[in-house]
């Protein structure tokens, strides 16, 4: 005899289908890629000198009881230019910045700063995305919050707008 | 535009009389049908007509133009771009599906009148949901003011690839809709039985063809435009194509049972529906643009979600129908395990299970992500850990199957037929041990099996007269044969790719597989619409002759892009593949080089299989014509 | 002396070339096998619809090296993986790992197999009755 129920699943598998796509189609998917570092201590790097007056920075620069930001970015990136006032304010507020800059060449760095401004503490060249990797970074401009313990708090992709301000500094003040 | 309204009120017409046809048996209504339906694929493919004029003339008053042309690209691909986006790619779509009906009104003499009825009125109920979303949401037709330059089509699309691989896979996609529109007439007439598969036979074989071809064109368009040697994926799109394309495969087995021993009239009525859910379910994926994949289209979650609901609707109801009307369909003729039709059925069974991995596997993420927002990828790894075993199953059991007797088979007599197989996957697995010492276990399985198959393959011509062999029978033998070639060639290149990425200088002289490549020279060449650089290598093997290769990067302008533009040298044994890649400082270019032994039998074995169809395509329809000459002079 | 020569003729050569192992096989035939194979299932994070060996993304070219590098210092292709996925997450890597959340997609086939071979069994037992 045949089970006429068997024959309902088919109807049932296609709901189900129809229905992920539903939910997929209307949140869709987030293709952003967050680091996995959050709330981890931050790893190993080493980011030499990129200015002649400016030290370059590494992993044993953020253990020594101050929070800062981590900042990621590029010469050759558009919305990196659009971060740095924010980076600025940030700065007079007394947050300390350290840059890694991905992919970049010193003087394209130096024309940079000398048309946008430096709000940076320290700035390492990244080589060969090495700290880019360890961070687990996929992009510029993104900025780790990282506690005076050397944990990272926290990871901001993207631009970094006047919006953001006061969230990066309660994080940076909890932490 | 016009047109498209028009058309779509023919096919609300054609439904609505067809729903009247079959409600009150009102004969003279019935002869309007076929007229309608015609009407309705001309009006529909007059649309598309216009709307390749549009590109081919650069009319930038078009949206659709405006967004993905350019006035200065060659015709080919002002051509081919009329398919290469959102709009117009659906409206192939319904034409394609009008045309179906319409063939379908036209041709088809062997199926019961007022099932041909119902098959034309669920066709055009189809084609009336798509008419509306593309009226409604995604008109083609769309006017923009003031733009007098196109933003030109993305260069990867720049191909001749391109302009063939969308419309075949579109035909194969939209012609599976015929078997569904079949499966669901003969539902509600109640007319599953062997003459209605002998009917629909020819329409699934036919859109499987395209498939098959489509399927074969993409993977090789993928091979030598992306540039890395790859020929398959699993990209979300690839394996989008791929479903279709596996249940019809089992669909037109199974109806080969239904029609010449009238068994499995279930499983087949079901196939049918599933066949073309997954080709509208690949569309569907396609053109919603929510997988991320290589093949990157726009995502408009509105349009989507008109999709999603149509999809829904048919596909629901189908199944829905199904299990309702299940109970009226008897199961038909018994067998025993070991015939040909408990082989099919095994093949069936297989073919399906590999359709569930895919499915499975492709849309999982989605799923993972849209229920938990945990994110997750799923590839190769996966697909060939699980599909590769069954799949290898599947073509051993396929070269057994024809060899058996209809009914019930066994004894001495099967392991007679099938020693020489055995024996010569036996001699391929010592050769291969032999000669080429280690290897991944999934590639020397296919090469065993692939040997033991192309014996198995050609075994049912043994002792036959060729001459006096049936078409579908040449058809079936050399489809078979094709998947041993094609299944050979993905092993052999797997297992015994050789690769090298050097960083070289003009004179510098490297080795890959038999060959010696001396780098010769590097030169801008000026392209129709990009910059090219091209370097010249001479590949030289031992023997003393050599060639040319001339691979290069192209730099397009609108929009900004570099591709890349392998060179590959094709010998009977195997490819020679030359991609020109980053240049360094000091003159140094880094040139990556694959020798690919036997890797054009994978497309070899794509065309043969597709060949086997046409012949079996050719073979069926000359059969079935004839059973109706025999019909009307015995009725005479 | 010849071996001095070899020697010192290694040397020019390197700088001149310079060693970089994005685009670049490693010496090792073996480890280059392994390096390849493991970037073919490493997803690209900036195109997202590629694995890393076949992306032109500067950051993809950055984990090709990365990945020949460390299988040239004798890491295994599933710690290189491994040590991405705690960066990246389970995203970045195209072979699902066997655990809770993927479990339905590892079990999905072998339930399908299962399915498959209760239809055939069914289909014959019931006409021996």
């Amino acid at each position: 005899m045949k089970r006429s129920w068997v024959f309902w699943l088919p109807v049932a598998a296609s709901i189900a289908m129809f229905a992920t796509f539903f939910v997929a189609l209307v949140r869709p998917a987030d293709r952003t890629i967050v680091s996995q570092l959050v709330g981890q201590p931050l790893p190993a790097f080493d980011a030499p000198a990129a200015m002649p007056d400016q030290a370059g920075t590494s992993s044993r620069d953020y253990a020594d009881g101050k929070p800062r930001l981590l900042n990621v970015f590029a010469s050759w990136c558009g919305p990196c230019v659009a971060e740095i006032p924010v980076l600025l304010q940030l700065q007079a507020m007394g947050v300390e910045i350290n840059g890694v800059a991905i992919h970049d060449k010193p003087e394209d760095l130096a024309r940079f700063f000398a048309e946008n401004g430096n709000p940076y503490a320290r700035v390492g060249l990244d080589q060969g995305g090495r700290a880019q990797i360890a961070f687990g970074s996929a992009g510029v401009p993104e900025t780790f919050i990282i506690d005076g313990k050397g944990r990272v708090v926290d990871q901001h992709i993207g631009v970094i707008t006047e919006a953001d301000i006061p969230d990066i500094l309660a994080k940076l003040k909890g932490s | 535009m016009a047109a498209l309204w028009i058309a779509a009120s023919l096919a609300f017409l054609q439904f609505a009389l067809g729903v009247v046809v079959l409600r009150q048996n009102r004969e003279d209504l019935a002869r309007t049908i076929a007229p309608l339906a015609v009407a309705q694929a001309a009006l529909c493919g007059l649309a598309f007509l216009v709307l390749m004029l549009l590109f081919l003339r650069s009319d930038m008053s078009v949206l659709l133009v405006a967004t993905n042309s350019h006035s200065e690209k060659p015709w080919l691909y002002k051509f081919a771009g009329t398919w290469g986006n959102h709009e117009g790619s659906m409206l192939l779509w319904v034409a394609i599906l009008g045309v179906a009906g319409a063939t379908v009104a036209l041709f088809e003499r062997a199926l019961r009148a007022d099932t041909k009825i119902a098959t034309l009125t669920v066709q055009a109920a189809i084609s009336l949901g798509f008419y509306v979303f593309l009226l409604v949401a995604s008109n083609p037709f769309a006017r923009i003011a003031g733009v007098t330059e196109g933003q030109g089509l993305n260069p990867l699309l720049q191909d001749p690839g391109l302009a063939f691989h969308p419309p075949t896979l579109y035909i194969g996609y939209v012609g599976m809709s015929a078997a569904f529109s079949f499966a669901i007439g003969a539902l509600i007439t109640r007319d599953v039985t062997p003459s209605f598969a002998r009917a629909m036979r020819p329409w699934i074989l036919g859109a499987w063809i395209f498939l098959t071809i489509g399927i074969t064109a993409g993977s090789y368009w993928a091979y030598y435009e992306l540039g890395w040697g790859g020929w398959w994926f699993w990209d979300p799109v690839e394996n989008a194509s791929l479903m279709p394309w596996l249940a019809a495969t089992a669909l037109f087995h199974s109806v080969t049972v239904l029609a010449t021993r009238d068994a499995l009239r279930t499983w087949t009525i079901m196939l049918s529906c599933v066949a073309f859910s997954m080709s509208m379910v690949g569309t569907f994926l396609v053109r919603s643009g929510i997988l991320t994949s290589v093949h990157s289209f726009a995502v408009d979650p509105k349009r989507g979600i008109f999709i999603l609901g149509l999809l829904a609707i048919y596909i629901c109801g189908a199944l829905a129908l199904f299990a309702l009307r299940v109970g009226t369909i008897s199961e038909g003729k018994r067998f025993e395990p070991v015939s040909r039709e408990g082989l099919l059925v095994i093949n069936n069974l297989l073919l399906s299970v590999i359709l569930v991995v895919v499915m499975v596997g492709t849309l999982y993420p989605l799923a993972l992500e849209a229920f938990t927002g945990q994110k997750i990828s799923v590839g190769a790894p996966f697909f060939n850990a699980t599909t590769g075993p069954l799949a290898l199953a599947l073509v051993a059991f396929m070269a057994v199957g024809p060899l058996l007797r209809w009914r019930h088979d066994g004894g001495r007599d099967l392991i007679g037929k099938l020693a020489i197989p055995l024996l010569v996957s036996v001699i391929t697995l010592g050769a291969v041990y032999f000669f080429a010492g280690k290897a991944a276990l999934l590639p020397v399985m296919g090469l065993v099996v692939a040997a033991g198959v192309a014996v198995g393959s050609v075994a049912p011509l043994w002792k036959r007269n060729l001459a006096r062999t049936p078409l579908f029978t040449w058809g079936m033998v050399i489809a078979h044969l094709g998947c041993a070639v094609s299944i050979a060639g993905m092993a052999a290149d797997s297992a015994f790719m050789k690769e090298a990425l050097v960083p070289m200088r003009v004179g510098d002289t490297r080795s890959i597989g038999d060959f010696r490549v001396t780098f010769e020279d590097v030169a801008q060449v000026p392209g129709p619409n990009y910059d090219a650089l091209q370097a010249t290598l001479r590949a030289e093997r031992s023997n003393g002759d050599s060639w040319a290769l001339k691979p290069a990067l192209h730099r397009f302008s609108t929009p900004a892009m570099v591709t890349n533009e392998a060179a590959i040298r094709t010998f009977w044994n195997g490819q020679l593949y030359v991609v020109v890649g980053d240049e360094r400082p000091g003159n140094v270019w880094v040139i990556r080089m694959w020798w690919k032994p036997f890797v054009t039998l994978i497309w070899a074995g794509g065309l043969m299989i597709a060949g086997g169809g046409f012949l079996s395509l050719i073979g069926r329809v000359q059969r079935n014509a004839a059973g109706r000459k025999a019909k009307r002079l015995s009725a005479a | 002396m010849r071996r001095f020569l070899i020697a010192a003729t290694l040397c020019l050569a390197q700088p001149v070339l310079g060693q970089d192992y994005a685009e670049e096989s490693l010496p090792d035939v073996n480890q280059e096998a392994q390096a390849v194979a493991l970037m073919d299932t490493l997803r690209c994070v900036v195109c997202q619809g590629q694995p890393i060996s076949g992306s032109n993304a500067d950051l993809a070219r950055d984990m090709r090296r990365l990945v020949r590098e460390r299988i040239a210092a004798g890491e295994s292709p599933e710690t290189v993986r491994a040590w991405l996925v705690s960066r990246y997450g389970q995203w970045v890597s195209l072979k699902p790992e066997v655990n809770e959340l993927t479990a339905p997609l590892w079990l999905i086939p072998i339930i399908a197999m299962g399915g498959a071979a209760l239809l055939y069994s069914r289909r014959f037992k019931r006409k021996k009755k």
